[in-house]
């Protein structure tokens, strides 16, 4: 029984992977695009479950991206690196400025985190908008253009979909193995029984501040990704607008499994698709859609999976919930 | 000399908004320890509500006050009864549901309104005040300045001297013990969220004909009053007016000599330095975890 199903994981893993790879040569232009920028946010909300692995709800989390965004792109502007160059540097600075805010910031918890992250947020990206030079004011930057290599011209969506899909891929699976590894167990312990981790000699402000910084690494990376390909940058791409929408994707999902934030930010954007014919309604059907899922799915849409799994009778109970 | 002085008075009746709308925000936090994301948009219904009655349909100033109060109040008790009660085990979910209702009440004011430029409401009291010569005060502002203090002596009034006044901020103070002591969480609940809602609505009525009224005014207000909370102290009332007047004074100075955006950024500056020096703000009292 146990190998069986075992066998139909990995079949079901492997029709999945060929689907995202064939995926793209059956889709419109536009819904091509929207597929490169629905990459893009799986390893934004990935990563922003790191951060939230120590119990602590950051509204930063959209502006990090922007510091990966706009280190891209003033490096490709300034010095024409190639986005090899600039992905790895966008993740590095998003993590310095992390590393360097983590210091007045993890003073706090709880609700004074949450508002003292949006304050530090909204002062860097209030500087953005302030400084025409460089960050170009309101009006931001624009000419950033994806690479080019050899005859692969990466203007075009399928191969820069691919190069998103191998890069995001990868981050994924350090992100993952991050989790289960030996840091990721302690990140748990520091979120569901701080006072006893420390009492075994674990320093809870430093493994905050280690998630913080590696989530917003990777979130660095996500926003260098998607500005090499959209070409322009202004910061109100990262507003509390974005933010809010990096939240829903989490909690609509469910955020106890790294998969959970995954489903929420695909169904989300393919419901988001379903509905574009509504206009202006738009946000009023998502804020509907957030309340209802809260009030009747607390525990997000990953949670149908597990549910499901229980009823057949596996036993899908996931070892990340609180503990009795 | 003269614009130091101009810029106090401009200050100390921004201070007032200011005020009207935080102290909402204490006030629903301390008692349901929910942070109200849509409170902004609260005020923005307020502003809207005079633009709809008031500059399109000509009904006059001070009764549609009154109708953006309750039209206001009646959006949080709503707001209460069928989201923030049943999720009031997880105020993570408060906060998420409140941002749903922040995106529908910015839906419907673009219906109700339109899509197009800000809107702007023609002052219903002309002329200017002119004060030792020099100092000119519009009577706008004035009226609005003496009816936030109205509103908040009102507020003072209501929670030092009623018993009602004390039942609620006990439930502030400690929800269980005050549970304990026979007094109903879920009418306080109603009430706090009730008041909040009424002075947020007040405060977006009389900014109305100050302000440029669109859909998306409610972020300036909520970050404002984010700042002003937790300067003042979260969960401290008076904290709350004193910081609002300070922050007032601060925003209008620094926007006056350096420019809006500057002032913000100044702000949130100001609201970090704050949290990291003392957390629990100017006249907070630190709470035991």
């Amino acid at each position: 029984m146990k190998i069986i199903i075992r066998l139909l994981k990995i079949i079901a893993v492997i029709i999945f992977l060929a689907g995202l790879i064939v995926l793209p040569h059956y889709l419109k232009f536009h819904y091509q695009d929207l597929l490169i920028f629905l990459t893009v946010n799986v390893l934004v909300v990935a990563s922003y479950r790191i951060v939230t692995l120590t119990g602590e709800w950051s509204l930063i989390h959209a502006v990090m991206m922007g510091v990966g965004a706009y280190t891209a792109a003033l490096l490709f502007k300034n010095f024409n690196l190639a986005i090899w160059f600039t992905l790895p540097l966008a993740g590095g600075m998003a993590g310095l400025i992390a590393a360097l805010l983590s210091f007045p910031l993890f003073r706090m918890t709880q609700f004074y985190f949450l508002i003292g992250s949006f304050a530090a947020g909204e002062a860097i990206r209030l500087t953005w908008m302030q400084f025409i030079v460089p960050f170009g004011g309101s009006g931001g930057l624009s000419g950033i253009e994806p690479p080019m290599i050899g005859s692969i011209d990466f203007m075009d969506p399928i191969p820069y979909y691919y190069l998103a899909l191998g890069v995001v891929s990868a981050c994924l699976f350090i992100l993952y193995r991050i989790e289960k590894s030996r840091i990721g167990l302690t990140l748990h312990a520091v979120h569901w029984k701080a006072p006893l981790a420390q009492s075994v000699g674990v320093d809870t402000w430093r493994y905050r501040a280690l998630a913080f910084i590696i989530g917003s690494f990777f979130v660095g990376i996500a926003g260098a990704l998607k500005i090499h390909y959209l070409g322009t940058i202004t910061p109100n791409q990262f507003g509390i607008g974005f933010m809010v929408f990096i939240l829903i994707w989490v909690i609509v999902g469910g955020y106890n499994t790294i998969f959970g934030p995954v489903i929420g930010v695909v169904v989300l954007t393919i419901f988001d698709e379903s509905v574009r014919g509504f206009g202006e309604l738009r946000p009023a059907i998502y804020g509907g859609v957030l309340i209802i899922s809260i009030l009747f799915l607390p525990l997000g849409l990953e949670s149908i999976y597990t549910k499901f799994l229980t009823l057949c009778g596996i036993g899908g109970n996931s070892s990340d919930g609180p503990p009795p | 000399m003269e614009l130091i002085l101009q810029s106090i008075i401009n200050g100390l009746i921004q201070g007032g908004f200011f005020a009207l709308f935080a102290v909402g925000l204490v006030l629903i936090f301390g008692v349901m320890g929910v942070v109200n994301f849509a409170h902004g948009e609260l005020v923005m219904v307020g502003a809207y509500t005079v633009w709809l009655l008031h500059a399109q349909n000509g009904i006059p100033f001070i009764p549609v006050i009154l109708i953006a109060i309750i039209l206001v109040t009646v959006i949080g008790l709503l707001m209460e009864r069928f989201l923030f009660r049943p999720t009031c085990n997880d105020p993570l979910a408060g906060l998420i549901c409140s941002i749903g209702i922040l995106f529908i009440l910015q839906v419907l004011a673009t219906v109700v309104g339109g899509d197009g430029p800000s809107k702007q409401v023609p002052p219903p009291y002309q002329g200017t005040l002119i004060l030792f010569d020099f100092l000119r005060v519009p009577y706008q502002r004035v009226f609005s300045f003496f009816v936030s203090a109205a509103g908040l002596g009102t507020l003072w009034y209501f929670l030092t001297r009623t018993k009602l006044g004390w039942a609620l901020r006990a439930v502030a103070l400690d929800r269980e013990a005050s549970a304990l002591q026979g007094i109903n969480i879920n009418r306080i609940s109603m009430i706090a969220i009730g008041v909040g809602g009424a002075l947020a609505g007040l405060a977006g009525a009389l900014m109305a004909p100050l302000t440029n009224i669109n859909p998306h005014m409610g972020h300036n207000v909520i970050i404002t009053a984010f700042i002003v909370t937790i300067v003042g102290g979260v969960g401290s009332l008076s904290g709350a007016v004193i910081a609002a007047v300070i922050y007032a004074l601060f925003h209008t100075f620094i926007t006056v000599y350096f420019g809006g955006v500057i002032a913000t950024i100044c702000g949130l500056l100001l609201m970090v330095v704050v949290l990291i020096i003392k957390p629990t703000g100017i006249m907070g009292v630190r709470v035991s975890e």
